[in-house]
Order: C-alpha cells, then structure tokens, then sequence
C-alpha cells in the first residue's frame, strides 16, 4: 500500500471473468494506481478464474448482441443461434485476442502483473473458492482470502467503489 | 532536452501511462520525461494524469503523427 496517508483510494468488486470483461477492472485498478490512489480489487464469483495462475479467457458471442468485430473494413455481429453452435466462441475468442495483439493492447496477464507490481490490494472471495473448489496453490501469489466483510472495511473508506 | 525519452508508440490505453508512472519513478526529483505516443486518448490521459499526481505538463504537442508530451518528475 502507499505510504501517503492522504491518498485517495478506490474498491472495485471484480465479478466476471471473459476476456472482455477482464480488461475494466484491470485497466482501472492499475491506472489509478499509477495516479497514486491505493486500490483494492475484490474477486467473486467469475471474477475468481481471473487470479488462476494458468489464464484461458475466453469471449462469448453468445447474448451480446452489441459485440461487432471489425471485419474486411465492416463490422461483424452473430445472432445468437450461430453464436451457440459449437467452435463459434472459439473462433472468437482468436479473433479478440488477434486485435488485440494487433491494437497494441496490453494483455491481461501483463496488466495483471502491473496491478500486483503497484501494490493493488487483492482479495479473493472464500466463498467462491469453496463453492468452486479452486485451490490456493491454484492461483498466484499476492492475493489475500477474504469475505465481504473484507470488502465493506476497504470500502467504506474509499473514495470510489466500483462493481465489475 | 529530457532526462528520459519513452517510446509508447502502438502501445494502447492504459499501457503509456502505466509506463510513463513506472519512468518517472526512476526519475530524480525535477528530472524530465519525453513521452512519443500514437494513441489520440494519451493527449487527456497525460493532462488529467498530471492534475491528478502533480506531475507537471511542461509540453504536449504533435510532431508528424507522433504526440509528444514532456513531462517533469514534481510528486
């Protein structure tokens, strides 16, 4: 944690765990950092797999309508009844991480290491770790176990408190 | 002259500022910082980083395609 005791601070609830819902609360929690404000990330429930040592994010197309691709200069939406046929989230998934690689975004393992790097507070949730079954050992170093008592100490003392 | 040019050019929100934080820590107190980005978004992100640490905008400004800030290492 920062030692300036008149840091601002933010809380965010990290509760989803696609690769494109991965990247707000990391995004956030790292750049608050780097403006100085002490961050605390608190992942239940989706959220958890985002602390697996191994990352294997995915997209789905599935129920998003809004999502468009750039595609040959157009964009490229799926109703949902192709969305769930089998290899569609897949071929997805590629094309995301493609863009992404090709726009210069960072990926969610660098960013996840620029948060624990700035000193981001991480707590995972106990309960989900139990409903779930993760492993400690299956998830990186750093992050605290805790509940949502945890969670409302840390937030009521923060200037902003997010839910993702 | 900067004490220290940074080169984010291709690089996207919030991969400048991120390293643009990390480079200024490295630097003394009153030291400089030259940042090249591609990114249109960087121009507010550097204004709204600076207000934010104290850091000060000495320059920012485009040269070809490339925006250029300058920053001085204050906080």
């Amino acid at each position: 944690m920062s030692a300036e005791a008149n840091a601002k601070s933010m809380s965010i609830i990290v509760t989803k765990g696609t690769l494109d819902w991965a990247y707000p609360p990391f995004i956030l929690a790292t750049t608050a950092a780097a403006m100085g404000l002490e961050v605390t990330m608190f992942f239940t429930f989706y959220g958890l797999t985002l602390l697996k040592k191994d990352l294997n994010l995915k997209i789905s197309t599935l129920g998003n309508p809004a999502m468009e691709m750039p595609m040959m200069g157009m964009h490229m939406a799926l109703p949902n009844i192709v969305s769930a046929l089998p290899g569609v989230d897949g071929l997805a998934t590629g094309m995301m991480k493609n863009l992404i690689k090709k726009k210069g975004v960072a990926s969610i393992e660098e960013l996840r290491d620029m948060a624990l790097e700035a000193d981001v507070n991480m707590i995972a949730c106990q309960m989900t770790m139990d409903l779930f079954e993760y492993k400690r050992e299956d998830m990186i170093e750093g992050p605290s176990i805790g509940g949502a008592a945890s969670w409302v100490e840390v937030a009521t003392k923060s200037d902003i408190n997010l839910y993702i | 002259m900067a004490d220290q040019v940074l080169d984010t050019k291709g690089l996207n929100c919030p991969l400048p500022i991120l390293k643009a934080k990390k480079a200024l820590k490295e630097l003394p107190t009153g030291g400089t910082l030259e940042i090249h980005a591609t990114d249109p978004g960087s121009v507010k992100d550097f204004e709204a980083f600076c207000r934010t640490t104290g850091n000060e905008l000495m320059e920012s400004k485009m040269d070809g395609s490339t925006y250029v800030f300058l920053i001085k290492h204050t906080n």
